[in-house]
């Protein structure tokens, strides 16, 4: 019956760790592998202009969907503006305001974005575009090439395709030079295209946005076309009519109004400057689980203090050493001191690596039973004796690392890491039992020990292991099942089956 | 290791796993253990139930009291100091005689003397809680020193050899008898060196021996075949042990007893947590005994009527 509650226990606390760990995994992001980092791109505008003797009112087309990117964060910098954020038409704006400003004035705004390929647009359906007022002879040049081009077409997107190449043809026919010849920029050609998809009834919209390729100083928005099929936006280069966007296109704005306009203010000039960096993929999915409202990056260990952090990286290790402890002892069968000593001991490695410390701390043992032999023939009282024992043990750590900093070895200095009443305890016991069972018992229990530190050591220092706990503590509760588990084991220890081999067919 | 694992499966063998997750946490409630723990209250309830012990002299139960052993074992020449709550046999100074020029020296049964003063370090280290399973301080008794029986003369180096039964659920499923060699130092435990030796529950006959988890026939110091000896007072042996169960309450347990020439066998302490070698001493498993048990269980039986079934029950046939 037990038997069938611990089970059920441990399946429980196995399940509810996995189910949250691949949670956190798979929807939210967390890396399982350390230093998985994404690339994060900062785009940087400059809005600087000459202050008018008025109030001054800046507004600036700011990103709102972008396909294939995700907002990491925004900020804008503009000493004494007031700042809002306003939501015309398909898109977004932000607003600076001033009563008064004197000079030249500039005026920042940052978006920091990272792909992500989920990211998708979410855009309403348009309602079919009015007829464009267009004038003539325009007017009769549009109504005969989108006659043109509608008879060479089966929908939206193959009526976008030929147009556009009706409209980059090197030779184009009258009509076409004529609307070309109109459009004096690659912006306003677009703007071209946009109303010639109009007077076909097929929604159509100029995006502007930039290609992120490495860090530039001064990027210049590219231009493109986007046409809504009936069912979903999609995106054609205007100069090719090829559908697509590029490669890492962040779209700014939407529409055939200016980038910024600027009231009361002039000489108005944007820099755009794009930054490319890598950041940990932790922050990022904790700044995705915030705003998706969940709790999950509140109640991370990445947003305790450093410090605590640090801590918490070495506390979350010892249960993957209990674990340890646990086979090595119940499963294998291997003697040793003290109940969880192997561990901090294995702690104590940490700080002086694992040559040094096996070295270190025989040689603090051995020196320390040596002196704990001479007291005994002082026959003192067990308590005095111990806290004799204790005070040694801090002289010789005093010692061994003053004469390995006289040799040089600075890896001698951290000996003073080792927990010294932890040491004090294993001395005292490994002389009882030298005593008590002879040398030969002692050795096999100091030497299972050490053998149980440095596997546990070992264990406790794979890097993936301690970023995989320290990002899913969740984890820990399959430990704990798998420690349930084995504190239900009735099979041999492994030591055993030497030990018994005598019974083998009896 | 597979193979290794199924045969001694197959054999019956109890590994210390199972020992502990389905023995002895299902029958031997935490409460109980201080019965046990403490020897001075494991001698208490024995007497009170006319169960026959080592004459205690004395208990010393503080550092104040240490200087008492003098008077204690003032008109006494043999004697044994042990740890209350010690466990593995560690702590017990058996004093056999004293010195012949020195009343104040004493022969230890090595034959190496010691003086009063060392011996009274050694009680106020027990007391201290040097030996107690959890450190805590602890009371040094003083009791009668067993002359052990001449049966054993030959197949024990300094010493008291002891017998061992393990008892479960009061019947007893096993026995062996230990006896001190000189690794062991006088000492009857088999993980300190001594030689235990399994026994025939239906004679009272030694099996073959065992030292270190080898098998071996012989004393390792005496040379004396140690298979083939009739352990006297055999079936009052069985019936103290199955007694044993009655007035701890523990389902699983160890009853040491010890052979007295005089007196006949002594309970000399017993034990909640009892080892596993002594499966190796009989060649056999425990767990078919333990299901053999738990099919015969009666809950009314007397300990003399446990004691007969174990007898006719675990008896090996004559080979």
């Amino acid at each position: 019956m037990k038997q069938r509650y611990v089970f059920v226990l441990a399946a429980a606390l196995a399940l509810v760790g996995i189910a949250v760990f691949m949670w956190k995994w798979t929807v939210l992001g967390f890396p399982v592998v350390q230093d998985q980092e994404t690339q994060v791109w900062t785009i940087e505008s400059a809005i600087s202009f000459d202050s008018g003797p008025g109030s001054i009112k800046v507004k600036l087309h700011i990103p709102t969907l972008t396909p294939g990117f995700r907002t990491l964060n925004e900020n804008s910098v503009s000493r004494g503006y007031g700042f809002s954020l306003n939501y015309p038409s398909g898109g977004r704006e932000a607003q600076w305001a001033i009563r008064r400003a004197d000079g030249r004035q500039t005026i920042y705004y940052r978006i920091s974005v990272y792909e992500d390929p989920g990211s998708e647009q979410s855009d309403t359906t348009p309602p079919f575009p009015p007829p464009p007022v267009i004038n003539e002879p325009l007017k009769t040049a549009v109504d005969v090439v989108v006659a043109d081009v509608r008879e060479r077409s089966a929908d939206a997107a193959s009526f976008t395709t030929e147009l556009l190449r009706d409209m980059n043809d090197p030779s184009p026919d009258s009509n076409v030079e004529l609307l070309v010849s109109e459009a004096s920029s690659n912006t306003e050609f677009v703007e071209t295209i946009t109303t010639m998809l109009a007077a076909a009834r097929i929604p159509a919209r100029m995006i502007h946005g930039f290609i992120l390729a490495g860090r530039q100083r001064s990027a210049v928005p590219v231009a493109w076309l986007e046409v809504h099929d009936g069912d979903r936006w999609r995106f054609f280069n205007p100069a090719t009519g090829e559908e697509g966007v590029p490669d890492r296109f962040l779209i700014w704005w939407r529409g055939n109004e200016p980038l910024v306009s600027v009231e009361g203010g002039s000489n108005v000039q944007v820099d755009f400057a794009v930054q490319e960096y890598h950041l940990d993929a932790v922050s990022i999915a904790e700044r995705q689980a915030d705003q998706q409202g969940s709790s999950v990056g509140g109640f991370s260990l990445y947003n305790l203090p450093i410090q605590t952090q640090a801590v918490y990286s070495v506390l979350l290790m010892i249960p993957i050493g209990a674990l340890i402890m646990v086979l090595m002892r119940n499963l294998i069968g291997v003697d040793a001191f003290g109940t969880f000593m192997p561990v901090l001991i294995a702690l104590a490695f940490r700080e002086t690596q694992l040559l040094w410390g096996v070295v270190l701390f025989s040689l603090l043992v051995a020196l320390g039973l040596s002196i704990r032999f001479f007291l005994e023939r002082l026959r003192l009282l067990l308590v005095p004796r111990l806290s004799a024992v204790l005070i040694i043990v801090v002289l010789l750590m005093l010692c061994i690392s003053l004469v390995s900093h006289q040799l040089g070895m600075e890896t001698g200095l951290s000996v003073a890491l080792f927990p010294m009443v932890i040491i004090a305890m294993t001395i005292e016991r490994m002389s009882v039992v030298w005593e008590e069972r002879g040398a030969a018992d002692a050795m096999r229990a100091g030497l299972g020990s050490l053998v149980i530190a440095v596997v546990a050591f070992i264990a406790m220092g794979q890097e993936w292991l301690e970023h995989l706990v320290f990002t899913f503590p969740e984890l820990l509760l399959v430990i704990l099942a798998l420690t349930l588990l084995a504190g239900r084991y009735t099979g041999y220890r492994l030591l055993e089956l030497q030990r018994f081999k005598a019974l083998v067919g009896k | 290791m597979r193979g290794v694992a199924r045969q001694l499966r197959e054999s019956g063998v109890l590994g210390l796993n199972e020992r502990n997750t389905e023995v002895i946490m299902r029958l031997n409630p935490r409460r109980l253990y201080p019965l046990v723990d403490d020897k001075a209250r494991t001698k208490e309830i024995a007497l009170a139930a006319g169960m026959a012990v080592p004459d205690l002299y004395g208990i010393i139960r503080n550092q104040g009291e240490v200087r008492r052993f003098a008077d204690i074992v003032a008109d006494r020449s043999s004697f044994v100091v042990k740890p209350a709550q010690g466990s593995g046999g560690d702590g017990i100074v058996v004093v056999t005689s004293r010195s012949e020029r020195k009343r104040n020296a004493f022969r230890l049964t090595s034959g190496v003397l010691v003086s009063e003063e060392e011996l009274q370090y050694h009680i106020s280290n027990i007391v201290g809680g040097q030996y107690s399973l959890s450190g805590n301080p602890d009371k040094a008794l003083v009791e009668y020193c067993v002359q052990f029986d001449p049966v054993f003369a030959d197949v024990s180096y300094q010493g008291v050899p002891d017998v061992r039964v393990v008892v479960y659920r009061g019947y007893p499923a096993m026995a062996m008898v230990r006896l001190p060699t000189r690794a062991s130092d006088g000492k009857a435990n088999l993980h300190q060196g001594a030689v235990g030796a399994g026994i025939d529950l239906g004679t009272g006959k030694t099996l073959t021996g065992v030292l270190d988890d080898e098998i071996v026939d012989e004393h390792p110091d005496t040379g004396a075949l140690i298979t083939n000896l009739q352990i006297p007072h055999w079936a009052h042996i069985l019936e103290l042990a199955a007694r044993g169960h009655d007035v701890t309450g523990l389902g699983y347990l160890g009853v040491d007893i010890v052979l007295d020439r005089d007196l006949g066998p002594l309970i000399l302490e017993m034990n909640a947590r009892p080892g596993l070698n002594i499966q190796i001493a009989n060649c056999t498993g425990l767990k078919r005994r333990i299901e053999r048990i738990d099919d015969l269980h009666d809950a009314t039986a007397s300990p003399k009527q446990r004691a007969a079934m174990a007898r006719s029950e675990f008896s090996l046939p004559i080979t």
